[in-house]
């Protein structure tokens, strides 16, 4: 059930990342200040941006497991956060490398994004430990899904108070995209929908697996062998 | 044997539709399911008289935050601070006491069966959310009774006297952030196995909008000439954490308590 | 209409008051089924027990006897089957029955720190008694002179007889007891019989050790073995040795 479009996605996923390297490396124009480092900015916001996406929806599916106690939107939820907590430790790496190569230091709290990034990632590192806390399968999922509420509802809360905290000390190249010159726009677009398909692909094949040995675990207790 | 007689409360809770015509019927002493309110007043009582006989969070906070002080002293080698670093201390001491208290919370009712106590009785189940937050808060009001002084008397530079009303304002303000989340975070911490860990290393993340917004709302009462009022966007933010974390509590809550 | 005074505390409610308006037993259950994890806690449970009897649950340590009591208790939901106690179906209208169930498990549920008359008044508040009823009962468990001592200081026979008023202080109509006279020496097993014992007339579910004992308490008997139902039989039908092979 689950594995089904899999290969579709998988090659969609390969073929939209190709096109997005393809617009990156010949398309995109060089940007005037920071030159080729900018390119950076392609990868780092999208995986921002799907991160953040992948945290709140974590939270959405939360939702839907306490409502119907279906143990199937658990396991959604819990590979959209455990995906997101990889994505945001690969937006962690490439924003501190661009931060690196525009301002000499591998850290800057100037960043607002960056900044509220770190504090998320370290608010959802504890939802592992929090759920291997707890034997309970039923209560750990139920506490689970309780976190993955309040840490989703918590990341936009953060993002406004970092932000309205931040001195814009430097100038923020990370600003909005819109005021991005057209051929910028369509490579950071297409960037953005490769790596949401890579999060999606990836979530897929993790629950694909999970789900997979759940079956097989079923069935061999139903055959007598543990 | 006397039949109290009480209006039940207006919150549609799930002792409105209890059936009560059996009992009439028979002429058993019909005894009406208590209102949210005083399910609330009963809880906090009980949870207060109970700190009050073991004296187990508020002194050990207070004296914490105390502690912490002088060792800050020691830290930075000053004597005495003013504006964000005067900020910055204060708060970050307020938070780690605050811990203190949160890991507290709820140990005596896991470890001594309240929480069935409470799961058996035909309440709405969000009186103990309402009940813990409120004793949290009280307790964090007393520390600061005792902190803030000490914090004038030991590291701050500039006087505290004209500051005092807004940073009331600004106390109560992140207090009330802290004691929601904190109730919260205690109530899902307690009953995994690391409890004491977990609870600070969920809270303090959670919180850190709280720290901006009480940190950069003191920075200026803390002024080193003078005292300015606190900017209004950070009293908001604080007011917006408290109310959006004060829902999805409410919200939430019960589904921590039940199995 | 009998006279409701004083002797509430002695006797119970009439069987009658214990069903609905549809005349259902006091607990139906079907199928129940309740799991760990992997591991089935209880599973395919089904009884019925008429209002104003006992069902007495037997079964070794592990078998989902004190489970069985908490699901009934409204603590933990049933994972499959149906379960309707006193009418209403659980876990749905849980909250209907709730204060009409007295439960006693191995933990008085009760704060050390706080006397006896604290505890159980800190009860009524939340159950909607007054504290008249807290006096009566502090009598009736021959409490009254200790009552303003913090628990931790007094034995735990003590404790018990406290925490016995505690589970009948709102006059619930059905009483879960896990081991009641544990802890209770004779003379307080036979001062507190009237409020939890046989004579009450409450519907009761205990869960025993005592085979002897517990049968002659029982008019149901359930033995209960990994989670599933061993022997489910009339009490008059059953000999004791039977109950000893399920700890077998």
């Amino acid at each position: 059930m689950y594995g089904r479009g899999l290969r579709t996605l998988s090659i969609a996923t390969v073929a939209v990342m190709g096109i997005a390297l393809g617009l990156v490396f010949f398309y995109a124009p060089l940007e005037a200040e920071e030159g080729f480092l900018q390119k950076i900015f392609y990868i780092h916001v999208p995986l921002a941006i799907v991160t953040l996406c992948g945290f709140v929806i974590g939270g959405l599916l939360a939702i839907q497991h306490l409502r119907t106690r279906e143990q199937r939107w658990d396991m959604r939820s819990y590979v959209a956060i455990h995906m997101s907590l990889i994505f945001a430790v690969g937006t962690l790496i490439t924003g501190s490398i661009w931060a690196r190569g525009s301002w000499g230091h591998w850290w800057v709290w100037s960043e607002p994004t960056l900044v509220s990034f770190l504090i998320v990632f370290l608010l959802y590192a504890t939802y592992q430990p929090l759920r291997f806390a707890i034997e309970d399968p039923e209560r750990q999922a139920r506490y689970a899904s309780v976190f993955a509420i309040v840490a989703g509802a918590f990341v936009p809360l953060n993002f406004l108070a970092v932000r309205l905290s931040t001195e814009y000390l430097h100038p923020r190249v990370l600003g909005s995209a819109s005021n991005l010159p057209a051929k910028m726009q369509l490579t950071f677009l297409v960037s953005l929908l490769g790596i949401a398909l890579l999060y999606a692909t990836l979530c897929k094949y993790e629950l694909t697996a999970k789900h997979t040995r759940k079956l097989l675990k079923a069935r061999s207790k139903i055959l007598g062998f543990r | 044997m006397s039949v109290k007689t009480k209006t039940i409360s207006e919150k549609e809770g799930p002792h409105a539709a209890l059936p009560r015509t059996a009992h009439v019927r028979s002429g058993r002493p019909v005894h009406v399911p208590a209102g949210t309110t005083r399910v609330v007043a009963a809880l906090l009582r009980k949870e207060l008289l109970v700190e009050l006989r073991t004296l187990e969070s508020v002194p050990g906070m207070s004296l914490f935050a105390v502690t912490t002080f002088v060792v800050f002293h020691f830290a930075l080698n000053q004597s005495s601070v003013s504006g964000d670093e005067a900020a910055g201390i204060l708060w970050v001491t307020l938070l780690f006491a605050a811990m203190l208290g949160v890991n507290r919370l709820f140990v005596a009712d896991e470890d001594q069966g309240g929480f069935d106590a409470f799961l058996l009785a035909p309440v709405d189940r969000s009186a103990m959310l309402l009940a813990k937050a409120l004793a949290l808060l009280a307790y964090l009001l007393v520390l600061e009774l005792v902190a803030v002084p000490a914090f004038g008397l030991l590291l701050l530079g500039p006087s505290l006297g004209q500051a005092l009303p807004d940073l009331l304002v600004v106390l109560v303000l992140a207090d009330v952030g802290i004691a929601v989340i904190g109730t919260l975070v205690a109530a899902l911490a307690v009953r995994t196995r690391a409890r004491d860990l977990l609870g600070p290393l969920l809270a303090l993340p959670l919180l850190v909008p709280v720290v901006i917004g009480g940190a950069r709302a003191t920075s200026p009462l803390f002024g080193l000439n003078h005292a300015d009022s606190p900017p209004a966007r950070w009293l908001l933010t604080l007011g917006l954490y408290d109310l959006v974390f004060g829902l999805i509590a409410y919200a939430v809550f019960d589904f921590l308590l039940e199995d | 209409m009998a006279d409701r005074g004083v002797s509430t505390i002695v006797s119970g409610p009439i069987a009658a008051d214990t069903e609905s308006i549809e005349g259902e037993p006091a607990l139906r259950l079907e199928g129940l089924a309740r799991h760990y994890g992997e591991r089935e806690a209880l599973s395919d449970v089904s009884l019925s027990l008429s209002a104003g009897q006992t069902l007495v649950v037997f079964g070794p340590n592990g078998a989902g006897k004190t489970t069985l009591l908490r699901v009934l208790a409204t603590l933990l939901r049933p994972h499959a089957g149906g379960v309707r106690v006193l009418g209403k179906s659980l876990p749905d209208e849980a909250w209907a029955v709730r204060g009409r169930i007295g439960l006693l498990g191995h933990e008085p549920l009760l704060y050390r720190e706080l006397s006896a008359r604290e505890n159980l008044r800190f009860h009524a508040r939340l159950h909607g008694v007054g504290e008249e009823r807290v006096e009566e009962l502090l009598g009736a468990v021959n409490m009254e002179n200790r009552a303003k001592e913090p628990l931790r200081t007094l034995s735990r026979g003590m404790v018990q007889r406290v925490a016995i008023a505690r589970a009948v202080l709102h006059d619930p109509e059905l009483l879960l007891l896990d081991e009641p006279r544990a802890n209770l020496d004779p003379a307080a097993s036979e001062l507190v019989e009237p409020l939890i014992g046989a004579a009450s007339r409450r519907t009761r579910v205990i869960s025993s050790h005592d085979p002897s004992g517990g049968l002659s308490e029982a008019d149901l008997v359930l033995g209960l073995r990994d989670g599933r139902p061993a022997l489910l039989r009339e009490a008059a039908d059953v000999d004791p040795g039977e109950i000893a092979e399920l700890y077998r």
